[in-house]
């Protein structure tokens, strides 16, 4: 209808006070009669929570207007849950909550540990020829993160700390961050080190009086169990299996226990000493794949068995891994004497006339790279020992068998590289080769870093950069194979007793044999009958 | 960003594009130098099986082909049947490679993502992150893909979900057992988990926060011997 024209009957009737209705207005009391209707209404508490609606829009009103989020409309009802969840915190509790250690703050104090500078007066005294070496962790760092390897600064830098209690510790000559391996609960931060040489003959020692007493100690018992044995009558036949002689793992401080290891869970936390490693270790870890788990005593469960837990699993792995991928620059080592070259040439030292050939040139050949650390041969040392020497040192019951073991297996002897190959002979798998070179940026070649990959231990880098290089690792701690692992098979069973004239089964003699032979055996008879006769 | 992936001469650096509908296909790109990015066409269940066949690192070109021929004569017999040759780029398998990546390993924390009535998902904008106690939890944390096992389970524990959130398979169920690693990091306020099947997703949050976020950085190949190592 629209606005009334003042010609149109019903003009100003929407006034108020002109409706036709004056005289049925409702009464404003009324109104607020239903206001306050409706307020009841809203303030009528639940039976089920205890709320009521007028509390909760009210209360709902205020956090939205105190927060203001964006789009409040889409989360309305989230916030409505929240408020009504806000309702069952007590307030009035008349017991106080336990002071919750927050599991943040005791990790905080491990490393404010880290950063306190103890015994600092000592150390000015001992500023002599022999102060350790500490690794600048932090300039290593630099360079690889050139290549985007490594950790964050922070860890980096916590790691350098405690690096610095290790040497403050123990008596260390020279120490490395060799790298971190990660493992299924915790991770493993590991140093290398070297300890000063006095320390490391103790502990040989101790080893040495420890064997001497377990051998005395089998001597006796095996006196007294022979003693036994007389007494005791049938007794099941002695087993003549005679396990493969132990081959011995090499001293500290050269081939595989050339270092020492330190591993520790988080910066922060102590370092523990990883114990050496035997040939028979690494031999089996050659044929296992296992995770880490992070503890160091956890016990491997595996096909062969394997001889150790955790902590001399992870030690043969660095073994090997340290074997495989330590490299340096061609020339910057140089044997001590040349002589040496075929033998035992552990000995190397740093050549004063190396001049490092540039970037590019390091990238592009892998010639200009060597190993300088020897490579693990299949028996589990660096160096060859023939375990059939070592013998002749036990008793004269092992004489005996001594005999039958050199007619029966003659080991051969294995010669590995030698000390300072190029790494440009190592074997790629397949069709892959075994390393991986590339620049660290072709943007800035005057700066750039050569960076080295392996392809055999994923996670193992070098790089190199004029005199200065350095080789890492950060990784699951295996090796890389194309073909999926297979576990060993079992052996055979094993032979019970030998098989003799005595015991295997012939063949019957047929019935012509059998009557050839009576013919034979009347014969004979008949002769001597005969005999018998012409001598009477 | 969605990770890198090292081959032997060189690795690809991958991103991915999401919509609004996270649910949607996704879009991904590659790069050699992280300057000149290519887009990738989506994976299809061909390629998806071709490149089961394949082993090996990537070479790092995408253009090299790898001759089935070599390696599993029946399938090429049966692609020189249908008229294509018997090769395959490694464009192709790097499309695979990402796809089974996501599918099997990409992971979200529980709540992140709400499905609205239409089906579509969105990100949840109320999310505040997990608690300390739930982020040390598997069943916290859900695959984003198609969920499988969703319909398997008992309708006791069906009652307890809560539809708009638990639309995703949890990674509680995963086969093998154990193929997560579940660490706490700087004391407690970050927890990485890393795939143990495919090594090198590695996926992180920030409890209490809305901060997580998983990213790829291996050589794009499946550990089928996981159940040896564990």
């Amino acid at each position: 209808h629209g606005p009334y024209q003042p010609h149109e009957p019903g003009y100003g009737l929407d006034q108020p006070g002109y409706s036709p209705y004056e005289d049925e207005v409702p009464n404003p009391q009324a109104r607020m009669l239903s206001i306050k209707n409706a307020k009841a209404y809203l303030l009528k508490t639940s039976t089920r929570s205890g709320l009521n609606l007028y509390d909760h829009f009210a209360n709902m009103l205020t956090k939205i207007l105190e927060e203001q989020p964006e789009n409040t409309v889409d989360i309305i009802e989230d916030i409505s849950k929240d408020v009504k969840w806000a309702q069952f915190r007590k307030k009035m509790d008349t017991l106080r909550d336990e002071h919750l250690i927050l599991p943040i703050f005791e990790a905080a104090e491990k490393c404010k540990a880290l950063f306190v500078n103890d015994g600092g007066e000592e150390e000015h005294e001992e500023l002599d020829e022999e102060m350790p070496s500490l690794p600048n962790v932090m300039e290593t760092a630099f360079y690889f993160e050139q290549a985007g390897i490594g950790l964050n600064k922070d860890e980096s830098y916590y790691i350098f700390l405690s690096l610095k209690n290790l040497i403050n510790v123990q008596p260390i000559q020279t120490c490395r961050f060799w790298g971190k391996i990660l493992g299924l609960e915790r991770n493993y931060i590991i140093a290398e080190v070297q300890l000063h040489e006095g320390e490391e003959e103790e502990e040989t020692a101790e080893e040495e009086v420890e064997t001497v007493a377990e051998e005395e100690k089998e001597m006796g018992e095996a006196e007294e169990e022979e003693g036994e044995e007389k007494e005791k009558e049938a007794e099941p036949p002695k087993s003549t299996y005679k396990p493969p002689p132990e081959i011995p793992r090499e001293e500290n401080g050269t081939g595989t226990n050339k270092y020492i290891y330190f591993v520790c869970n988080e910066p922060g936390k102590p370092w523990v000493k990883l114990p050496p490693v035997t040939p028979a270790q690494i031999v089996c870890a050659r044929k296992i794949k296992k995770f880490f788990t992070g503890r160091l005593d956890a016990p491997i469960v595996s096909f062969p068995p394997f001889p150790g837990n955790e902590a001399n699993y992870l030690r043969a792995q660095i073994a090997r891994i340290s074997a495989g991928t330590h490299v340096s620059p061609t020339g910057f080592y140089q044997f001590a004497n040349e002589d040496e070259e075929e033998e035992e040439g552990d000995a190397f030292e740093e050549n004063p006339e190396f001049e490092p050939p540039p970037v590019a040139e390091m990238v592009e050949s892998l010639a200009t790279w060597a190993h300088h650390v020897k490579g693990i041969l299949k028996q589990g040392r660096c160096v060859w020992i023939n375990p059939s020497q070592k013998s002749e040192e036990n008793e004269e019951d092992d004489e005996e068998e001594e005999d039958k073991e050199d007619e029966g297996e003659e080991q051969e002897e294995e010669r590995g590289l030698p000390l300072l190959t190029l790494i440009s002979e190592d074997e790629g798998m397949k069709n892959i080769p075994a390393w991986t070179a590339q620049a660290s940026t072709n943007l800035i070649p005057q700066y750039s870093v050569a960076i080295l990959q392996s392809n055999r231990w994923p996670g193992a880098y070098a790089f190199a950069s004029g005199r200065k290089f350095d080789y890492i690792y950060f990784g699951w701690g295996h090796k890389y194979s194309p073909e999926s692992h297979t576990p060993a098979l079992p052996p055979p069973a094993q032979t019970e007793y030998p098989s003799g004239p005595g015991i295997t089964e012939t063949v019957d003699p047929t019935v012509e044999e059998e009557m050839a032979f009576k013919i034979a055996q009347e014969e004979a008879l008949a002769e001597e009958g005969d005999e018998g006769e012409e001598e009477e | 960003f969605w990770g890198c992936i090292q081959g032997l001469r060189g690795a690809y650096y991958i991103a991915e594009g999401l919509g609004p509908n996270r649910a949607a296909p996704r879009s991904r790109l590659y790069s050699l130098n992280c300057l000149d990015w290519s887009l990738l066409t989506p994976a299809t269940k061909e390629m998806l099986a071709l490149a089961e066949q394949l082993n090996g690192r990537f070479q790092g070109d995408p253009s090299f082909e790898y001759n089935l021929a070599d390696i599993n004569a029946e399938v090429a017999a049966r692609l020189i049947e249908g008229g294509k040759e018997p090769v395959i780029k490694e464009e192709a398998r790097l499309i695979a490679t990402i796809e089974q990546i996501d599918r099997a390993v990409g992971i979200v924390p529980r709540g992140a993502f709400v499905k609205t009535p239409l089906g579509s998902v969105h990100e949840n904008r109320h999310f505040e992150g997990l608690s300390l106690l739930e982020a040390k939890k598997l069943s916290s944390y859900f695959h984003f893909t198609e969920p499988v096992n969703l319909k398997n389970k008992t309708l006791l524990e069906k009652a307890d979900l809560d539809p708009s959130t638990d639309f995703l398979d949890s990674l509680e169920h995963d086969i093998p057992r154990g193929s997560w690693s579940i660490q706490l990091e700087k004391g407690g306020t970050v927890v990485v988990l890393r795939s143990l099947l495919w090594l090198g997703l590695t996926f992180y949050h920030v409890p209490m926060t809305k901060q997580f976020g998983y990213v790829y950085f291996g050589t794009g190949e499946k550990n089928l011997d996981l159940p040896f190592m564990l």
